[in-house]
């Protein structure tokens, strides 16, 4: 990967170019990952090669209400760990364009911060991150958009970074609306402190491969997160997911419900796994991955995983994978209904599930609209 | 006045033959009910007069007023009059019934003006709640609200020919009442022919039967006056069955009983 080199770093004059060039000299020794690796089983990384790209720059909005904070550049070594994830994760530490976003104590946001990213040149890599600081009992409610246009050879590498400091109420959305050339390979985390309450809600509509592995890590007693997702692969498309629901202290909640479907050639994958600490008690954590099949050549794989290290804790998990429900199209047909519209029905019904707990109602209007448009250009 | 005629119909479910050559000619206004034993075919005599998928047609025939239904997807046959209610209505996630009952009208080039308004009085009159209106179809309702909901349906879209399959089955005293006689009250005033399927004659203390068939082993046996139910309620089916035990109904997961009423059915 000749072009993310330390010398396109220091090209770039960054802030935080001593800790930007460790990173980029940490890339540079690991190896490419492969779906060799257990965490990218499934994937279609070997795929993607470095070098049909070069560092670039998303054209980066943000629109904010009065009472939030908003900084363009944030310092590197405030909210990031240094462990080493993969070759992407110190990629983004090394050209990140960083925006912290932060809502003081007490504060209520009177409506939701919009951050929008286009990418507009072929051939770059673009390594936006969005870092979320919601202090002690302030609410807040962030959509992270990412945007670029049909036919567009680019790769998007995004990092989320969230904080909920205790009793704080923090919802996100991030909207995949990537054009069909376009790569995306995203890394989500949150952390909720105690009594909090966080949502990660992802919508992936577009990309040519689009990853997204999302992290919610509860850390105080009494904290409280939910995991959503609505995926919809079509023509060649792959969406892949990897989630973790991460306990850490007692009575502590988790929740995810991710919904897809895949139709012409596409592929999903959602690998998740609910982690509950020695120390994480009396908590509770539930997760749900449901998949539809809308065509013969259209292929999803789910893979559900608990670890668990203590006693007195509450865990579920359900996954399916298949075709529309017979029972629910003949339901429908024997009501005098169209078998198109039926099926538009039970799948526009099963996508209501999530569409309903988006934390921004009109851009789920929006988003419904779209999603009827991708069942319109099915081929069976 | 229409016709809906079944002659000489042969069925298998699964590879085994269930119905052995059903013949009935149901015209409008009229009611026929087909009584018979658990796995003697009758939730199969629906299914294929309906067109469910699972079911093979081995001969024979069903026509409305002349049109060949079995060369109709179910849908189709849906919008040429017939109407399925089912046993167990099918929960559909996501997809309310006021939304599905909209575009059944649609479909059939219907107008929808009041459409509400009919849905509300139509509610009011089986007792039925309103918001259920507006719930996704049959999700988390119990078993009488899914009958009345079924009924519900029946009341707007007004085919010429209703099949009840085990309206009964799942359903208090007071629902059953009022779910026949809004079936009864179609009959009368819209013309509406309908073909039910019963187990036991509760249901006909509401709805006027016309004629009563008795289906064993894939055969009706016996057809006769409202009078032959109350002789089935009296002496049982033993007088109708044979030594002959193969070829009867499988029992699906479907068909176990779901209530204490199905129970007391069986």
């Amino acid at each position: 990967m000749p072009a993310f080199t330390p010398d396109a770093v220091r090209a770039a004059a960054p802030p935080d170019l001593d800790l930007r060039l460790a990173a980029a000299e940490r890339a540079a020794a690991l190896a490419p990952p492969s779906p060799e690796d257990e965490v990218w089983r499934y994937s279609r990384i070997d795929e993607l090669d470095l070098d049909w790209f070069v560092p670039g720059r998303a054209d980066t909005t943000v629109d904010a209400p009065e009472g939030v904070h908003v900084a363009h550049g944030g310092s590197l070594d405030r909210v990031d760990d240094l462990d080493t994830i993969d070759v992407f994760h110190e990629l983004n530490r090394a050209f990140m364009d960083a925006v912290v976003v932060s809502v003081p104590r007490g504060v209520v946001a009177e409506r939701p911060v919009v951050v929008t990213h286009r990418v507009h040149a072929a051939g770059t890599a673009v390594f936006p991150r969005l870092i979320v600081d919601a202090a002690e009992d302030s609410e807040l409610t962030v959509v992270e958009q990412f945007v670029s246009p049909d036919g567009l050879v680019a790769l998007v590498v995004p990092r989320l970074e969230v904080d909920v400091a205790p009793a704080a109420r923090l919802k996100y959305l991030g909207v995949n609306m990537l054009g069909g050339s376009t790569w995306s390979l995203a890394h989500q985390r949150a952390l909720g402190a105690r009594d909090s309450n966080t949502l990660l809600a992802t919508v992936a509509l577009g990309g040519d491969y689009a990853r997204v592995r999302t992290e919610a890590r509860v850390t105080g007693q009494g904290a409280s997160t939910r995991q959503i997702a609505l995926y919809y692969a079509d023509d060649t498309q792959m969406h892949d997911f990897r989630t973790l629901q991460d306990h850490a202290a007692p009575r502590t909640h988790s929740d995810l419900l991710f919904k897809g479907a895949v139709q012409d050639q596409a592929k999903s994958v959602y690998t998740g796994l609910i982690k509950i600490r020695h120390d994480a008690k009396g908590s509770q954590a539930f997760q749900t991955n449901r998949n539809l099949t809308l065509s013969s050549g259209a292929w999803a794989e789910s893979v559900p995983n608990l670890d668990i290290e203590t006693n007195d804790v509450k865990c579920s998990h359900a996954s399916t994978v298949g075709p529309i429900d017979e029972e629910q199209r003949f339901y429908l047909e024997s009501r005098g209904i169209p078998p198109e519209i039926a099926e538009r029905l039970v799948v526009l019904g099963f996508f209501d599930e999530v569409l309903e707990q988006l934390p921004v109602g009109p851009l789920a209007v929006q988003l419904r609209e779209q999603v009827g448009a991708k069942l319109a250009r099915r081929t069976s | 006045m229409s016709t809906l005629q079944i002659s000489d119909l042969r069925a298998s479910v699964a590879g085994t033959p269930i119905l052995h050559g059903i013949d009935l000619t149901i015209n409008s206004g009229e009611v026929h009910v087909v009584m018979g034993p658990n796995g003697a075919g009758k939730s199969t005599l629906s299914a294929v007069v309906m067109g469910k998928p699972g079911y093979e047609v081995l001969g024979g025939s069903v026509t409305l007023d002349g049109t060949d239904l079995l060369a109709l997807p179910a849908w189709q046959r849906a919008q040429a009059g017939v109407h399925l209610v089912m046993q167990y209505p099918s929960e559909v996630p996501g997809v309310s019934l006021d939304h599905v009952m909209e575009e059944a009208l649609v479909a059939r080039g219907r107008s929808t003006d009041g459409l509400d308004a009919l849905l509300e009085s139509e509610a009011a009159r089986i007792g039925f709640a309103p918001d259920l209106l507006h719930r996704a179809l049959n999700v988390d309702l119990s078993g009488g609200e899914k009958k009345r909901n079924e009924t519900l349906q029946l009341a707007v879209l007004q085919p010429r020919f209703a099949i009840l399959d085990e309206l009964d089955s799942g359903l208090d005293i007071d629902a059953l009442r009022d779910c026949a006689r809004r079936v009864e009250a179609l009959t009368n005033d819209t013309g509406m022919g309908a073909l039910v399927i019963t187990h036991y004659n509760r249901l006909l203390e509401a709805l006027r039967a016309d004629v009563i068939h008795i289906l064993v082993k894939g055969r009706i046996v016996a057809s006769g006056g409202p009078e032959l139910a109350d002789q089935l309620e009296r002496d049982g089916y033993a007088a109708y069955q044979t030594g002959d035990d193969a070829d009867v109904e499988p029992v699906t997961a479907a068909d176990r009983p779901s209530s204490l009423d199905d129970l007391f059915a069986l």
